[in-house]
């Protein structure tokens, strides 16, 4: 029987990895593309416990963390296209200029 | 029946997703993430919310990553090794890694104390209305505010990302 | 084990495999009607030689097709080279599972239950059918862009920017068919559309909702690259497009898939605005007859199109999408909207 608790696991282990590739990789976009695993394992979450409490209000969640999603995937390329235009590298130590 | 189809789809997920972090090329990221979201669609199928598996097919595999895929190819972004540039030591990674670890058992320990619970019903199943009339009707009464807001905040960043990535002239 | 002797599931097992079958044979027939329909709008004959009026032309030509040497680019991405033409059938084929083309049959008392005429139908079906097309870009894009080459790539981006910009056309127009029938499910939309105003109008979408059907009709157009919305394709003729590098048995899956994506978009048109299989003076079984006269109508004047209209230039061609193609659809959706209210 597959319960609650095996998608809370899985939702759980896919926002881990999801912020592993924050932590670890040196690509903007394969950064943003973690940031999305971590926003999917959050959706898995509330869909699971939503059909578990019965209401439909998980899903109705899920559908305004899309959205918001595509909002900040959008706007998040956008900053990655303007900055590669200035360095030419998609490494983000490269814009370390403020740093003391 | 149902159990291998979860266990399929849950395997699939973290494969992907591993190889996603893991791989190279951001190319063949973009690619395993949209297998990523295919099979959690299928587990949103299973969870009884087809109305959202097909919004994450629609909105993530088939609009999203078709932004990030485009970015990709005009940026020709290549992978990190051929870059250059300052990069941070190699125990600086390790923690980073370590602590997504940390962060994985601890969840898990967690949840086990959670105890197993198994889910009802199916609420949609007997109703008389279907899952998308029922989440229409929540969505517009209970919920008008935040689909108003949701939908000012499209639009905001859809201006903000077009002034952002203009060429200045 | 037994479970799949089960009659029914037997049945629908066959269903799926006519199916099938039959886009595969479509596409064959479009390759066909199109040269013979290009040929006598341009005053000449075509095909004649192989076959009956040059009916056995398709298969001449796979049969060429696949004596082809298969290329492919050193520098290119291997997997993704080799999955692009078969992301584009995969997507192609799939959209056509949810659409109905007729009514419970029994087979004449062969079965037990009676069976349904589609592969299957879920109550999302418009959704599915809107979800699968928007996997068809990535097709192209990864074509395009696993040549390395420059032209394809190009090609590739302007051909998956034009479709992903005439999608928000398509589904508004779907939306508004959506509200008159209440339903996301493609068999309930038919059945609303049968019966007959006052003994003489077939209750069809498409008196309800004529713009409607002329924005699908056009975004259609646009979603299945066909002229006069083909400039992606026609670089071919200048420069080269995003299958410049395939040949043989992949070319052919590209065409393939195109041709079937223009069956199914007739396909969701006819059950949409047409009244899928309902039609006078058959008898209800063989609705499917109905059907399929209503997709091959669609089918010519697709074709009847490209022979006619001059392509639109790129630019051209976006500023029609978003400026004018969008507005549109989206005063078409609210009106529809109004109406539905107002009219009860």
């Amino acid at each position: 029987m597959i319960s609650l608790n095996h998608y809370l696991v899985l939702s759980g282990i896919l926002f881990s990895i999801g912020t592993a590739g924050v932590f670890v990789r040196k690509n903007l976009i394969t950064i943003l593309l973690s940031i999305e695993i971590m926003l999917n394992a959050v959706n898995l979450t509330f869909v699971a416990v939503g059909r578990y409490l019965g209401t439909v209000d998980g899903q109705i969640i899920t559908f305004f963390v899309m959205t918001v999603a595509a909002a900040e995937a959008a706007v998040g390329l956008a900053l990655v296209i303007a900055l590669f235009r200035h360095r030419e590298t998609l490494i983000p130590d490269a814009f370390t200029l403020l740093k003391w | 029946m149902e159990q291998a189809a979860f266990y399929i789809f849950a395997a699939l997920a973290v494969v992907a997703s591993l190889l996603v972090i893991g791989l190279r090329s951001p190319m063949h990221s973009v690619i395993l993430l949209i297998v990523s979201f295919g099979a959690l669609s299928g587990l949103y199928l299973l969870l009884d919310a087809p109305f959202t598996a097909v919004t994450q097919i629609i909105i993530y595999a088939g609009a999203i990553m078709v932004l990030f895929l485009f970015v990709v190819m005009l940026l020709n972004a290549h992978t990190e090794d051929d870059m250059g540039g300052p990069r941070i030591s190699g125990p600086a990674m390790g923690v980073g890694a370590l602590l997504s670890v940390l962060l994985a058992a601890e969840m898990l320990w967690a949840l086990q104390r959670l105890g197993v619970t198994g889910f009802g019903p199916d609420p949609g199943g007997s109703a008389s209305i279907s899952s998308v009339a029922r989440i229409g009707g929540a969505l517009f009464t209970t919920h008008a505010f935040a689909f108003e807001v949701t939908s000012i905040l499209i639009l905001v960043a859809m201006v903000g990302a077009v002034v952002i990535a203009r060429r200045e002239h | 084990m037994s479970a799949i002797f089960n009659q029914t599931v037997l049945a629908h097992f066959i269903l799926i495999f006519v199916v099938f079958q039959c886009l595969v044979l479509s596409a064959a027939f479009m390759v066909w009607m199109e040269r013979k329909v290009c040929a006598y709008i341009q005053d000449r004959v075509g095909p004649n030689r192989v076959g009956i009026e040059g009916s056995l032309q398709p298969f001449a030509d796979v049969i060429k097709l696949l004596f082809k040497e298969e290329l492919r680019p050193k520098a290119a991405d291997a997997l993704l080279f080799t999955l692009a033409p078969v992301l584009s059938a995969v997507a192609a084929f799939a959209a056509f599972s949810v659409v109905p083309f007729g009514n419970e049959t029994t087979l004449f008392g062969l079965l037990d239950q009676p069976l349904r005429l589609e592969v299957t139908d879920v109550n999302v079906a418009v959704l599915v059918i809107f979800a699968i097309t928007s996997m068809g870009v990535y097709g192209i894009v990864l074509a395009g862009w696993s040549s390395n080459s420059k032209y394809s790539l190009l090609g590739g981006l302007r051909s998956a920017a034009q479709m992903i910009s005439y999608e928000l056309a398509y589904g508004l127009s779907l939306a508004a068919v959506i509200l008159l029938a209440g339903s996301l499910s493609l068999r309930e939309i038919v059945t609303n559309q049968s019966g007959y105003w006052w003994h003489v109008i077939p209750r069809w979408y498409i008196f309800l909702q004529p713009l409607g059907f002329l924005i699908y009709m056009t975004a259609g157009v646009a979603e299945t690259n066909r002229a006069p919305f083909d400039f992606p394709e026609a670089e071919q003729e200048l420069v080269a497009g995003y299958h410049t590098e395939y040949s043989s048995m992949s070319f052919a899956m590209f065409f393939l898939a195109e041709y079937v994506n223009m069956v199914t978009v007739s396909a969701v048109a006819t059950s949409l605005f047409l009244g899928g299989w309902y039609g006078p003076f058959l008898p209800e079984w063989l609705g499917w007859v109905w059907f399929l006269i209503k997709v091959l109508l669609i089918l010519f004047f697709y074709v009847w199109m490209r022979w006619t209209l001059p392509r639109y230039r790129y630019d051209q061609l976006m500023e029609f999408g978003w400026k004018f193609l969008l507005p549109a659809a989206i005063l078409n959706l609210i009106a529809t909207a109004a109406l539905v209210i107002w009219l009860g």
